[in-house]
């Protein structure tokens, strides 16, 4: 089993951390992870990914040709990377942002408002946590609540039990969408 | 008058920190006075089985062969961060750095500010002898304006190579330093007081006060093309013109 | 890397911020006072190689860590640490040059490192990791080598090793207390002679002797430190050569090579210097092909030719400014030359 995830969106969207969470949970799952990022060079407002692969085996290339999952937060990251995307793979579109849905037809597209559903729930900040909640449904290589204790621990260096509570709503919200 | 050789009284020796290696120094320079100080104040202070001299490129550039203490040669300009890295991992030791006017105020002039700026609890002797000895007699940041050296045969101007840099009262600007000083030693008296300062300088380490510099007003005879007596006259009439003798920092 | 420094009993670290590295020195900064060690951020990278020198003279386990146009500012500090016979571990956090070039990751400092860099007759050990947990074992390693033989070792990684993340174990952590004696080290002259630590020797004669001697260490490092890893060579009739970065990404080029039939297999030089030039001139014999990859525009690729010399091609292909290639890209260099 390998699976390799782009997260991809503008650079405060919060896709590094959702990919940190996401290996750490995969480390907590007994699986071999590599997590890279890729920033934009500027630390706010400019495009950032990452890329994160988990497999029972351990990994050759952190860089990986063509992702099973897309994360794409914004529509430049579904522009550039929609085509790299492997057959049968999945593409969570935040529709929240993007006006157009993916061409590809061989493969899941989900369309899920990210933005809209954290906002509902009263953070903005949190859509990331809801793309990561719904593709962990869609993919299920990983259980929810190891996501749930890795984005507590990456947290832990801050004093922020709220931002820890709206994580784990938007997670569940997202989980929940799909 | 008969002398009786029981009775004499031995007032003056070799410090015993010093091997019995001869100087390098050219006849008549101020760097044989200084490094004997330093030996004196080492000896005073009981400290020969724990200093680590740090020699500069320069005329002392072989200073470690002289002392019976340790000792590490440095690049040029670097001596400052490199008796760092000796002081911050061991800090029992006693760490002076002895450098020229080229190696501690042109080319290591950062090393220099800032270890003086983190308050390194370290000793810097700084030989300003407003020329470069080693490598034949170039100009120095010290050099005198209107002096003439290999490099600035008409004379340093000002317009093209700017002034002699001030470097003590550069250092003086800092909150950190705990004792600097400007010393010479054209006379007896001015010997005397720079003695006094350069012990007070390792006293302050020996002490774990913090940064201490003594900058040394020296001569070049050779290089100057005078006399040691001519040289001598030459620091007192016009060197400390632009150099100021004094304390300029004293937190001790 | 630098909790594994830590393990291996380094207690002194001087550094200055440069990207992509600042992760060690900031870590160390939080870690080095934390178990009794120093750490100075220094005034430039030019200060941290003497602060360096000055710690490692005075026999404490000693570290400092840059990229590349920082590593050019430390290369007067690593000749005269060669010089002076102090060991000292360095890491080359490699980024996109020459210049300022960029911060990605890239392959451009192994002749520098490999080929000398600072002035004068020297050798530096220098090691290249693909992988996090071969970097944890590699510093540990660079510390052992470095006191063993009394030099500068270089860990060469590159932006990408330096900003991922994946999971590793460390190592048991070393007693620096325990360590083998340095009689050489800087002291204080108490019940013994003074110890000086120079590389000035105004006789010509002297310093012959005394280079002379350092190069029999050398040859002695080249007998017996040569260290490298083969993936599936023994049946291979077409290989890949490379190191750090590259040869990890090139691991998942020869599963991709071999699921199409093609007899792929892979040597990845860990010490770069000394270069394992015998087991690449023992492959030249079996294999036809012997392609170099690099993020570089081929410097390796002259070490894998004096091995190889003509006895099989030696083709090469490099991605340059920072771009990384893809398995994909390299199998299509092996198609290529299969054809």
């Amino acid at each position: 089993m390998e699976q390799s995830f782009v997260l991809a969106g503008f650079g405060g969207q919060g896709v590094i951390l959702a990919g940190k969470i996401l290996a750490q949970a995969g480390a907590d799952h007994g699986l071999q992870v590599t997590w890279l990022p890729s920033y934009g060079p500027e630390m706010r407002g400019g495009t950032a990914n990452c890329t994160v692969v988990l497999s029972d085996e351990p990994i050759g290339s952190p860089v990986v040709d063509n992702p099973t999952v897309l994360v794409a937060m914004n529509l430049p990251s579904l522009d550039r990377f929609e085509k790299t995307v492997a057959k049968g793979g999945t593409i969570l579109i935040n529709s929240s942002l993007i006006a157009r849905t993916a061409e590809r037809n061989d493969l899941q597209v989900l369309n899920v408002p990210v933005n809209d559903i954290a906002v509902s729930l009263g953070n903005s900040h949190a859509a990331n946590m809801v793309a990561l909640g719904t593709v962990i449904k869609a993919t299920g290589t990983i259980p929810l609540e190891l996501i749930k204790s890795a984005m507590v621990k990456m947290l832990s260096h801050k004093d922020n039990a709220e931002l820890v509570a709206v994580n784990q709503q938007a997670l569940d919200a997202g989980y929940n969408a799909v | 008058m008969s002398v009786n050789a029981d009775k004499m009284v031995r007032v003056f020796e070799r410090p015993r920190s010093l091997t019995d290696a001869q100087f390098s120094y050219c006849p008549g320079c101020h760097h044989g006075l200084v490094t004997r100080i330093v030996a004196q104040t080492i000896d005073e202070l009981g400290i020969q089985d724990r200093t680590v001299i740090v020699a500069p490129v320069g005329c002392a550039v072989t200073m470690y062969e002289w002392f019976r203490c340790d000792g590490i040669q440095a690049a040029h300009g670097r001596a400052c961060a490199v008796a760092t890295g000796i002081k911050r991992v061991n800090p029992n030791l006693i760490v002076f750095t002895y450098q020229g006017d080229g190696d501690l105020a042109a080319i290591g002039t950062a090393e220099s500010i800032h270890a003086a700026n983190r308050g390194e609890n370290i000793t810097v002797v700084f030989i300003n002898n407003q020329i470069y000895g080693m490598t034949g007699g170039q100009m120095a940041p010290t050099t005198l304006v209107g002096q003439r050296t290999t490099s600035c045969p008409d004379g340093r101007n000002a317009q093209l190579a700017g002034y002699p840099i001030r470097f003590a009262e550069m250092i003086a600007q800092l909150d950190a330093p705990v004792y600097v000083t400007r010393q010479a030693l054209y006379d007896q008296k001015r010997i005397m007081a720079a003695s006094r300062a350069i012990k007070k300088a390792f006293q302050c380490q020996v002490e774990g006060k913090g940064y201490s510099l003594v900058e040394v007003l020296t001569n070049c005879p050779t290089n100057w093309r005078m006399s040691p007596a001519q040289s001598n006259s030459h620091l007192m009439d016009e060197v400390v013109r632009a150099f100021p003798l004094g304390d300029l920092v004293d937190r001790d | 890397m630098a909790e594994a420094a830590i393990c291996a009993g380094c207690r002194a670290y001087f550094g200055y911020p440069i990207t992509p590295q600042n992760e060690i020195l900031e870590y160390m900064a939080a870690r080095m006072p934390a178990v009794g060690g120093a750490f100075v951020q220094a005034e430039s990278e030019v200060a941290a190689i003497n602060m360096c020198y000055g710690a490692s003279a005075a026999g404490v386990r000693t570290m400092t860590s840059s990229s590349s146009p920082g590593i050019s500012l430390k290369m007067e500090g690593i000749s005269y640490l060669a010089a002076a016979d102090l060991p000292c571990v360095i890491i080359n956090v490699a980024r996109g040059g020459p210049g300022l070039g960029n911060i990605a990751p890239a392959q451009g400092d192994y002749f520098q490192a490999t080929k000398g860099g600072g002035h004068g007759d020297y050798r530096m050990i220098v090691l290249g990791p693909a992988t996090i947990a071969e970097a944890i074992e590699i510093v540990m390693l660079a510390f052992d080598l470095a006191d063993k033989y009394r030099v500068p070792v270089m860990v060469l990684s590159d932006g990408m090793l330096g900003q991922m993340m994946e999971p590793i174990k460390l190592a048991e952590p070393v007693d620096p207390g325990l360590l083998p004696a340095k009689p050489w080290a800087l002291t204080g002259a108490s019940g013994r002679r003074p110890n000086a630590v120079t590389s000035y020797a105004m006789d010509p004669r002297d310093l012959n002797r005394i280079n002379t001697k350092r190069q029999t260490r050398y040859r002695q490092i080249e007998e017996k430190e040569v260290r490298y890893r083969e993936t599936e060579t023994s049946d291979a009739t077409i290989v890949v050569v490379a190191y750090g970065t590259v040869a990890r990404i090139a691991r998942t080029t020869v599963k991709m090579a071999r699921s199409q039939g093609i007899k792929l297999g892979l040597v990845q030089p860990i010490t770069l210097w000394p270069f394992p030039y015998a087991p690449l001139r023992a492959l030249s014999n079996q294999v036809n092909t012997i392609i170099t990859v690099e993020m570089s525009a081929g410097q390796m690729v002259e070490d894998v030719r004096l091995a190889v010399c003509d006895r099989a091609e030696t083709p090469f292909y490099g991605e340059l400014g920072g771009l990384v290639p893809t398995p994909k890209d390299i199998l299509r260099e092996v198609q290529r030359n299969v054809s």
